[in-house]
């Protein structure tokens, strides 16, 4: 269905990427850094679709499905990580959390 | 002023599905309606990212990051990727995003005040993003040059794909013959972090 240059996908997949990665240096809450991650891991699933489809290689469509996995994992054991700082520390905010400061 | 962005965001996600719907029951082939339909899932998609990025309450920035998954998951379908786009909306929105959406009650967590400090965060992190893009994206335009291949190689975008590519069998097939290891790793990966997040999020760590 689509005669779509690749490079529209790649530009599209990019700006998303930097709209998560923007999100994770400027936003101060821990879970919303999270889930800017999550943006940037799905941009890059788009640049791994589309190039499965420029390639005609179903290779690029099995990564996708492990970094569904992964991400799915990361997001499990980081979320309660976040819980178990939570009920210690009170706050989400990234700039309070500095237990590990020397 | 939330409730409008989200309900545009809504709009713009039933507008793509109908216009999924259309070409595809139509049987619309061709530049124009692929482009129509392109440009309307990406403009929501980076409206839909903007909107993760920018909102105060965390709430908002999930329900956001929600509308993108679909949207991603509608441009997948398009790429000839549907079961990789029915695993989107299953594993990322249907899964994932609901454990974010729990956990972001469960801690009870406020709309932010707005930034508060010298240095105007959000204005010097815009300039390094499009600082990142400026730098990321030069490759992706038009590259001449006797040095440079023409091009990504391969047979296209333009060239019809293989009969149920992106189907359950295909994909099914590539995963247990040559990533069985990765498969097979993957679940233990799984195992761990499951172990992981029982262990951690218990109420005393004994």
């Amino acid at each position: 269905m689509t005669p779509l240059p690749l490079n529209w996908y790649l530009i599209l997949a990019s700006i998303m990427f930097t709209i998560g990665a923007v999100g994770v240096l400027v936003r101060r809450n821990a879970i919303v850094i999270f889930m800017s991650i999550e943006l940037m891991l799905n941009a890059v699933n788009l640049v791994f679709v589309a190039f499965a489809r420029q390639l005609h290689s179903i290779d690029g469509q099995v990564m996708v499905f492990f970094v569904m996995v992964v991400a799915a994992a990361e997001v499990a054991v980081g979320l309660a990580i976040i819980i178990a700082v939570f009920r210690n520390r009170e706050t989400v905010n990234a700039d309070e959390l500095n237990l590990l400061r020397w | 002023m939330a409730i409008v962005i989200l309900a545009v965001l809504a709009g713009l996600l039933l507008a793509s599905g109908a216009a999924l719907v259309l070409v595809a029951g139509f049987e619309l082939s061709g530049a124009a309606p692929a482009t129509i339909v392109f440009a309307i899932l990406a403009i929501g998609i980076i409206a839909a990212s903007l909107g993760v990025v920018l909102a105060r309450h965390p709430v908002r920035s999930a329900l956001s990051l929600v509308v993108a998954m679909f949207l991603l998951a509608a441009m997948f379908a398009t790429l000839d990727a549907q079961l990789i786009a029915a695993l989107q909306i299953i594993v990322y929105a249907g899964a994932i995003m609901v454990l974010f959406l729990f956990v972001i009650m469960l801690l009870n967590l406020q709309e932010e005040p707005r930034f508060t400090a010298s240095v105007n965060h959000l204005g010097v992190g815009s300039v390094a993003g499009v600082l990142f893009l400026l730098a990321v994206g030069r490759f992706f335009f038009g590259r001449t040059g006797a040095t440079v291949a023409a091009g990504p190689g391969g047979p296209g975008m333009g060239a019809a794909v293989p009969a149920d590519f992106g189907g359950i069998v295909p994909i099914g097939e590539r995963l247990f013959t040559h990533f069985l290891l990765s498969f097979e790793v993957t679940s233990i990966l799984l195992l761990v972090a499951i172990v992981g997040a029982v262990v951690l999020a218990k109420r005393n760590l004994v």
